[in-house]
């Protein structure tokens, strides 16, 4: 039980994928520019980690140690192929919209990492928890940086919508400012790096506000005794 | 010294098996995929074409009246095909692809619908890499940015006037990219161009493809 909660703790903040380990950053920084982006390579980004984690665990007691990362990479080139062929003949209309970002994930480190730091390591059941989670926060993280990049960069929020969810999405799309021009910077690629630092910096904000009011609940500092494990 | 090629033979087979068992597993999904990936395509394709060519205005069957055609003017080495639209067998309008291979990341196939008088009755993107944002906006499904060129032919705009607005012509280009629109317009131009130097032999011509 401890352990399912501490992996929701790390996939979703203390060890972020996107905010704390910062891997993965092509995909993030590439196709974040709206929410409906940002969802859909984090919903392909989830399904791999998840897949790939569980296949790795299944058999990590045959691949020996100087052979694992190319074994690592095998399985995860695999399964985004078969995720891609599998997208295009039963749902040709979504591979029309996620079509560009599916091979983007092979260039996601995240995944591999996850193999080697924790699928490798643990029963097919946590590292399916572990995929979801991180998956999650990453998603959560593309979705954000999303929003930020179409609110400064297009002035709405939610625009084609529809191409994801189908035509009753069609009225989803919020314009936030009319007779907006738009802000190119926020959509182009220095665009992604700002926004991501300032995510990163609003959260170990938050981190350290956390940690002193609880030093100051203690009356007395002591030093962490371990850092989070960087993966 | 034995133990340790008898583990790198070992390594090496084990490598060697998940190699064959990935491409086993892709190799399997693909022939399993394969027709239906060409069924959703050709659903596509025909619904590319109806909005190219509405259905009340041709009684042919547009994916079997197609002819397969090769010319540098379309952007490509392979053969093109060229779907035909007739009523009562007068020559409606023929809908092609052309390629453009300039665009900003890579080839964007267009697919054209031209009218027998010359006029474009629509341009679609069919398949691009364009950032995702910015170049995608020349998709219909993005933007309306390509309906710009419904109506317009080789004597509407004049020759020089084919091109963006930033090059001095008069397609608009699009906010942060204008690779990509210039791209278009370029093969489209060029298709145009081909439909003007063949258009008789494109509907007299009997279907050649298997």
């Amino acid at each position: 039980m401890n352990d399912i909660k501490n992996i929701f703790q790390q996939g979703l903040w203390t060890n972020n994928a996107a905010l704390v380990q910062v891997l993965g950053l092509c995909p993030l920084l590439g196709v974040t520019n709206t929410i409906v982006n940002g969802l859909g390579l984090g919903i392909a980004t989830t399904i791999t980690l998840i897949a790939s984690n569980v296949t790795v665990s299944f058999i990590r007691h045959w691949v020996r140690p100087e052979i694992r990362i190319p074994v690592f990479v095998l399985i995860i080139a695999s399964i985004v192929t078969i995720i891609e062929l599998l997208m295009q003949a039963f749902f040709y209309d979504l591979y029309r919209i996620l079509g560009i970002f599916i091979p983007l994930i092979v260039t996601n480190c995240a995944i591999i990492a996850r193999a080697e730091a924790f699928a490798s390591k643990n029963t097919p059941a946590l590292s399916l928890l572990d995929g979801l989670f991180m998956g999650l926060g990453f998603t959560a993280v593309l979705v954000t940086l999303g929003a930020m990049r179409e609110v400064i960069g297009f002035g709405t929020l939610f625009q084609q919508a529809h191409l994801m969810f189908g035509e009753v999405a069609q009225g989803l799309t919020i314009t936030l400012f009319d007779d907006y021009n738009g802000y190119l910077l926020a959509i182009l690629p220095p665009g992604a790096f700002l926004g991501l630092g300032l995510l990163v910096a609003i959260k170990n904000v938050i981190d350290d506000r956390k940690a002193s009011r609880q030093s100051i609940g203690e009356l007395q500092l002591t030093e962490p005794t371990d850092t989070p494990a960087k993966a | 010294m034995q133990n340790l090629q008898r583990n790198m033979i070992i390594s090496a087979v084990l490598l060697g098996m998940f190699a064959v068992s990935g491409t086993f597993f892709v190799a399997y999904t693909e022939q399993q995929t394969r027709p239906l990936i060409a069924e959703q395509i050709r659903i596509a394709t025909l619904k590319h074409l109806n909005r190219l060519v509405p259905d009340d205005q041709h009684d042919n069957d547009l994916l079997t009246d197609v002819i397969r055609v090769t010319d540098p003017l379309l952007g490509s080495d392979d053969a093109m095909t060229v779907y035909r639209a007739r009523k009562n067998n007068q020559p409606i309008a023929a809908m092609f692809t052309v390629v453009a291979p300039d665009g900003y990341s890579g080839k964007i196939r267009i697919l054209l619908g031209i009218k027998y008088t010359g006029e474009l009755s629509g341009v679609h993107i069919i398949a691009h890499k364009e950032t995702p944002g910015l170049g995608d906006a020349i998709d219909g499904e993005k933007s309306d940015w390509n309906q710009q060129f419904i109506g317009k032919s080789l004597q509407q705009p004049h020759e020089k006037n084919w091109r963006v607005k930033k090059d001095g012509g008069e397609f608009d280009q699009l906010t942060g990219a204008t690779i990509s629109p210039r791209a278009v317009v370029k093969a489209v131009h060029k298709g145009l161009l081909f439909f003007k130097a063949n258009r008789d032999k494109l509907f007299e011509t009997k279907t050649n493809t298997p």
